[in-house]
């Protein structure tokens, strides 16, 4: 008889999600697919506030990526106002943008990765965290919980404080960083890039473990796309969209962010609150792309900065040249990017500009639509405002970085439960493997459905009828 | 001069001897002697009105509790302005106030710099008592500088009285009562129409929440000048002497 697999909740990602494993009579997967089950609203909710409260409102989408939304947030409403921040603004939101990735990445690879990697997929679900990891590699846990430590305390030292700080705002940043500021970030990267480099070498060493798990979670066709900078090189803040295909053809070029709605459409699938953003062109579902670290190395000619760029080398040789397909490759691509992230903020803090008091452009509304696109950790995020003459908001689209892969996480679940899952008799370690799966992309699901609750994922087991027959929860 | 001294009158508060005018009240006084009592709707400078009941106090012999900012004094009067029945009283009041309309500090404008959210760390309300209302207003940010945020109001009337009383316009009122209160620009209009408004922005600088607020600022963002008004009649004062 046929069934249904529930993982409800999926553990150790930022949101609440499930997964469904479809079983056919002969107790062989059929299909899998990733159901985000909350709904928050933003979009609706900010109407008739004005534009000038929206980094503030949007950044309470995320407790983890605040920054991110702040960035899209503010470069939406320079777009209303006209504007470009001054060098020494840019310069700034540049840097605490890198500071958000880093941080992040940091979390999903330590907190919510390595456990798995380090215990081994089987292993028991009480093991699989980082209150382990502090037991059996003391080292390890310490040193990301520093690095994450590291970015945030950037944030906090720019922005004034760690969680949704209000520095970052319509034309700029409110105010200048001092030299104490800047020295204080300064003299701690010597050891967030120890670190960092560290937990690359470590990361490589296990490779051999995980071939299986390297060819089935996720390895599939796909596009690519995330944002490049004039030189094609790497880039979080400003730039142009690239979308690429899976063997490197580059399909699109220098697309200004302003006009995503001609290239990104947004299916709704009635089993989840997540909408599934497609490339355009190729219609629903064929128009699959993914976004975030292994993205946005795809699709960048190089990363721009000496250590990063190293590690790139031995990144696209991983599939000779062309884009890495394997999505257990994310979590590669986030070390190479942690790199990258250290050396631009060094860069960056280095430039004299960034210590100008010229921080902020003033202006009052002088166009009614703004798009504001950055490269959030998880990937390519958009924020798309428009507004009366007032200043009040009248329409508001949000893309979410997660969301983006919303398409490909379903993807990679199913390939990785027909290769994984007996579906006659599913293990812990074959459910954790689709759960895992999902960590790849890091996705936040609270914020790409803009949702509200707790971290949690359940799977669920359902015959051929529709009935549920298991239902395993992941708390 | 035996008339000027029958003119001043000795009560206690909260057991200390003190004295003022006749025709001072409870809250100046107790200010005279740097005794603290929670205020919102009071403003140095404009009259008072008793709105918030922030101030309320206990007078001995008496049921009823009297807002200091409009109680004139008596002699011999004893008036308690910290029992632990008024702290639950305006703890209770602030609640409401809090319920009756959409205050969200984490992205108001004024976070940081509002009296209400100074109010509430002040008399330690971490949350409302009462359930939140979320009533819906709409924005009023038609005038040129200034933005008009009714789900920030508190009905303190400030505003209506420093237009009317400092700049003489009156280009501000109150609709409706109660619950529904709510300050309006002329007979009603979007601000940007208010044929009295002189725009100085009087009004925004004694509002005490995000409610009236200048345009284009971004969360926390919003500093008022509180000594604004004394300093203008001070100034006025020191001309008319000349």
């Amino acid at each position: 008889m046929s069934e249904k697999i529930v993982i409800d909740p999926v553990t150790r990602i930022e949101g609440h999600a499930k997964i469904t494993i479809n079983v056919n009579d002969s107790g062989k997967v059929d299909d899998a697919k990733l159901h985000v089950t909350q709904f928050r609203g933003f979009e609706k909710f900010c109407e008739g506030r004005q534009y000038t409260e929206m980094p503030g409102l949007t950044a309470r989408t995320c407790g983890i990526c605040p920054v991110s939304h702040l960035i899209s947030s503010s470069k939406a409403c320079d777009e209303l106002l006209a504007v470009r921040p001054p060098k020494g603004g840019r310069n700034l939101r540049r840097i605490i943008n890198l500071a958000q990735i880093l941080q992040s990445h940091a979390l999903n690879f330590f907190h919510l990765s390595a456990a798995d990697m380090l215990y081994g997929f089987d292993a028991p679900k009480g093991d699989r965290n980082i209150f382990k990891m502090m037991q059996t590699h003391p080292e390890m846990a310490k040193n990301g919980i520093k690095l994450r430590a590291f970015g945030q305390k950037i944030i906090e030292e720019l922005g004034g404080k760690r969680i949704h700080p209000s520095w970052i705002v319509p034309g700029g940043v409110s105010h200048q960083i001092s030299q104490e500021q800047k020295s204080n970030i300064l003299e701690q990267i010597p050891e967030a890039m120890d670190i960092v480099k560290g937990a690359l070498k470590w990361y490589v060493s296990q490779l051999p473990k995980y071939k299986r798990e390297i060819e089935f979670f996720g390895n599939y066709k796909s596009m690519f796309m995330g944002l490049v900078n004039k030189h094609g090189k790497l880039e979080h803040y400003g730039g142009m969209l690239r979308f690429m295909d899976w063997d490197g053809t580059i399909l699109d070029d220098g697309v200004d962010p302003k006009h995503y709605q001609q290239y990104i459409g947004e299916y709704v699938e009635d089993f989840s609150y997540l909408k599934s953003p497609y490339y355009k062109p190729r219609g629903y579902k064929n128009g699959m792309y993914r976004v975030g670290p292994l993205a946005r190395l795809n699709v960048a000619d190089s990363c721009g900065t000496p250590l990063a760029d190293e590690a790139f080398e031995d990144f696209m040789n991983i599939n000779n040249g062309k884009p890495v397909l394997n999505t257990f490759y994310y979590h590669y691509a986030r070390l190479i990017e942690i790199i990258y992230c250290i050396e631009r903020i060094e860069e960056l803090l280095n430039e004299p500009e960034t210590m100008s008091d010229n921080v902020r452009s003033y202006a009052s509304v002088n166009r009614l639509e703004g798009v504001g696109c950055s490269e959030a950790p998880r990937g390519t995020l958009f924020h798309h405002y428009k507004v009366d003459k007032t200043g009040s908001i009248t329409g508001v689209n949000m893309i979410i970085a997660s969301g983006n892969n919303n398409l490909a996480m379903n993807a990679g679940i199913k390939q990785a439960a027909c290769e994984f899952v007996d579906g006659a008799n599913p293990s812990d370690g074959d459910l954790n493997r689709v759960e895992a799966v999902i960590r790849c992309f890091d996705p936040c699901l609270s914020c790409s459905t803009h949702a509200l609750g707790v971290v949690a994922t359940k799977v669920e087991i359902k015959d051929m009828n529709g009935k549920t027959i298991k239902l395993i929860d992941r708390v | 001069m035996i008339r000027e001294k029958a003119r001043v009158k000795t009560f206690k508060i909260n057991g200390t001897d003190v004295t003022g005018k006749s025709n001072q009240t409870i809250l100046e006084v107790a200010n005279d002697h740097e005794i603290k009592i929670p205020t919102l709707c009071y403003m140095k400078g404009l009259s008072c009105v008793g709105a918030c009941r922030m101030c309320l106090v206990e007078i001995k012999g008496s049921h009823k509790l009297i807002p200091a900012c409009t109680g004139k004094i008596k002699e011999g009067m004893e008036v308690e302005t910290e029992t632990e029945s008024l702290k639950k009283h305006r703890k209770f009041i602030l609640s409401m106030i809090f319920a009756e309309r959409n205050h969200v500090c984490s992205v108001c404008v004024s976070n940081g710099h509002c009296e209400l959210q100074d109010m509430s760390v002040e008399l330690d309300m971490k949350h409302s008592s009462v359930p939140y209302i979320y009533p819906k207003f709409e924005v009023d940010a038609s005038h040129e500088r200034f933005v008009y945020d009714p789900n920030r109001c508190i009905v303190c009337t400030r505003c209506v009285r420093v237009c009317n009383e400092v700049e003489g316009a009156h280009a501000l009122d109150i609709i409706d009562r109660g619950i529904n209160s709510k300050i309006i620009h002329d007979m009603d209009e979007p601000w940007a129409l208010s044929e009295s408004c002189t725009s100085c922005g009087k009004c925004v600088q004694v509002c005490p929440t995000g409610t009236l607020t200048e345009k284009g600022v971004s969360s926390a963002e919003m500093v008022k000048k509180k000594s604004l008004i004394i300093d203008l009649l001070e100034a006025r004062e020191n001309r008319d002497r000349k």
